[in-house]
């Protein structure tokens, strides 16, 4: 990144722009990256005063009231925005209690991923040689599958249940981190800040997370946010299968899982939980557009 | 390129046998008793249990029982199902073309549609034109499949009656199973109205699992030929004098090609991931559904055959993209 701001540096003059804020200049130049954060807040507001916002439990059945159709559709009522489902529980609280499982399978999902997948990478990309060899290897192994198979049989080896899917997850996404890492830290490395560090007598240690690995920050941060995206989409996926969150949580994926008998009869249960899980993953890529708009210095030239 | 060749295998026996180890350990990861995982039968005697455990091969030393699963694999063993006592190999063969005649289709929807998309939003940069194109894709790239493919379902079948929801083809119709490709069967057949069918039923499958492969070439596709068009060589082209559908069209979209070739080949996994959602919401009888439906009946050796076999598949279309790959570009040979 420095070699990076010294150049808008020299182009803008004045005072050097602090890192922030040449950062959201960058990023606010794409309409939809702001957007998609604006919608990203907003979930995440959702999300987290869950019990504030919604007009009813997530769980409550009410028996008088099942497959309520949606306001604006013929005998729907204000009391419930959305519909009702099959049980009689009101739609749009369970969608927004929902947000709270999908943001939270995200956020642990990325963390589990980056985290084993950057300590991986950075010393398969450090050490190189056998080491190198041998964890490569492995990676291969697990993009040998198609990440959902093997997210799905992992699933049934650990039982059903969405801790084990976030687990199964995190372990098919973390090979795209290790590849990215690596790469980075493999052109980082021989550069002559790195070599000047070493001369200067830098541990190991010190110069592998402290010189190396800020340097290679800017594609990881671009890919967590598709990994966030993409483990939204998968956790969805199999909670829809049967595999994932179990009935009566309501986790998206799930909430369609329980819908699609109803699929002639009740459009509304099955288009609400999609079009929630459609939002947010649209969300969070725009994000992810726009953060490789604002880190990528080959596009800041243009 | 006889030297790039021979790298690439190298590189895939390793990856052979470690795929083979994971699938190996999958049916002994499994919470309970191998043997009765194994067996599928739910109660016996000790005496039984012993006999059967000598029958499997369970009672000697791992190292001993993976060789053997490994010269298995080697000769075709993939296990049998607990549920039918039929091969997995046999199953797998027999469900395989469903699976290849939709992702085929899908890929082809994808490509046909997805480049040319591609190099209309390059082409015209930052017009009305490709902010909607690449808006499209992107919501395309955060579909949730599963959920497309009911909405299709609810429009298409339930409320315009234009489309089946389920299977491969009408119950009417039967005839000889030639390639496996219920297309092309359905043409050799020569009954009317078959093809069309035929069609009907594979349209909307091919769409849902055509739509993130679609998504996904036409953004790279974009930003392929981005670059490209910002290379000398294309303005030298412009300078001499040659009409913008040839430099486009010749000079830039073969250079932009090699990176969208790459992305194509990444999709098979995609493809795969994608089918098991695909064929399960339309019930479509290929290995996705097939893998999905022994996850819930619980027949763990067709698990681990199908596991097995879908990696190979992969491996294989992964080595013939990579040599692909290095004919056309031949800086990555060395």
């Amino acid at each position: 990144m420095s070699a990076v701001q010294t150049t808008t540096e020299t182009k803008t003059g004045g005072s050097p722009p602090s890192g922030l804020s040449e950062f959201w200049f960058y990023f606010s130049r794409n309409k939809g990256a702001v957007i998609g954060l604006a919608f990203f807040l907003v979930i995440l507001f959702v999300a987290v005063f869950a019990p504030f916002v919604a007009p009813h439990s997530p769980s409550i059945q009410n028996r008088e009231l099942l497959l309520l159709p949606p306001v604006f559709s013929e005998g729907g009522s204000w009391g419930h925005i959305l519909g009702t489902d099959a049980v009689g529980r009101d739609i749009l609280s369970r969608l927004i209690y929902g947000a709270r499982f999908s943001l939270f399978i995200g956020l642990v999902v990325v963390t589990l991923s980056v985290v084993s997948g950057v300590l991986i990478g950075l010393v398969a990309g450090y050490f190189r040689g056998r080491v190198d060899t041998a964890i490569m290897r492995v990676m291969d192994i697990i993009l040998a599958f198609p990440s959902l198979l093997l997210a799905l049989v992992l699933v049934a080896v650990l039982g059903p249940g969405l801790l084990n899917a976030m687990i199964a997850i995190s372990l098919v996404n973390q090979p795209h981190f290790v590849r990215l890492t690596r790469a980075a830290v493999m052109t980082e490395k021989t550069k002559d800040y790195v070599i000047g560090s070493k001369v200067a007598g830098a541990g190991t240690l010190r110069l592998m997370f402290l010189t190396i690995l800020p340097n290679c920050l800017a594609p990881l941060i671009v890919q967590a946010t598709l990994a966030f995206s993409a483990a939204i989409l998968d956790a969805a996926a199999l909670g829809f299968l049967g595999m994932g969150a179990q009935p009566p949580t309501p986790e998206w994926g799930t909430m369609l899982a329980e819908a699609r008998e109803f699929i002639q009869r009740a459009w509304w249960v099955v288009t609400f939980p999609g079009l929630a899980i459609l939002i947010t993953v649209l969300a969070i890529n725009l994000m992810g557009d726009g953060l490789r708009d604002a880190l990528d210095p080959k596009l800041k030239r243009s | 390129m006889l030297r790039f060749i021979v790298g690439r295998l190298a590189v895939l026996i390793p990856t052979f046998l470690g795929v083979s180890l994971i699938a190996f350990s999958f049916i002994r990861l499994l919470p309970g008793d191998p043997v009765m995982l194994m067996s599928g039968e739910r109660v016996m005697s000790p005496e039984r249990h012993t006999e059967l455990m000598q029958q499997l091969g369970l009672d000697r030393p791992m190292y001993i029982q993976y060789f053997d699963y490994l010269t298995g694999l080697l000769t075709g063993d993939f296990g049998s199902s607990i549920v039918t006592k039929r091969p997995v190999l046999d199953d797998f063969l027999q469900l395989f073309p469903a699976t290849l005649e939709l992702s085929l289709c899908a890929i082809i929807v994808a490509i046909a549609l997805g480049i040319p998309a591609g190099v209309l939003a390059a082409v015209k940069r930052g017009t009305w034109l490709d902010q909607s194109l690449m808006g499209v894709a992107l919501v395309g790239y955060s579909m949730p499949i599963f959920w497309w493919g009911l909405l299709l379902i609810i429009f298409f079948s339930g409320y315009l009656g234009w489309t089946p929801v389920s299977g491969r083809i009408s119950l009417m119709y039967f005839f000889p199973q030639v390639t496996g490709f219920m297309l092309i069967d359905s043409l050799i057949s020569g009954q009317a109205g078959a093809f069309k069918s035929a069609v009907s039923y594979l349209i909307l499958p091919t769409v849902v699992l055509a739509t993130i492969p679609l998504a996904v070439i036409a953004r790279q596709t974009r930003s392929a030929m981005l670059e490209v068009l910002g290379e000398d060589y294309v303005r030298t082209a412009r300078a001499k004098g040659l009409s913008p559908f040839r430099v486009i069209g010749v000079h830039a979209l073969r250079n932009a090609m090699i990176p969208v070739i790459t992305t194509i080949g990444l999709q098979v996994g995609v493809l795969l991931a994608g089918a098991i959602l695909t064929e399960t919401i339309f019930s479509w009888p290929g290995i996705g559904k097939w893998m999905v439906d022994s996850v819930f009946k619980r027949d763990y050796a067709v698990v681990q055959g199908g596991l097995m076999l879908i990696a190979a598949v992969i491996m294989i279309v992964n080595l013939v993209v990579d040599l692909l790959y290095g004919w056309i570009n031949p800086r990555i040979r060395h």
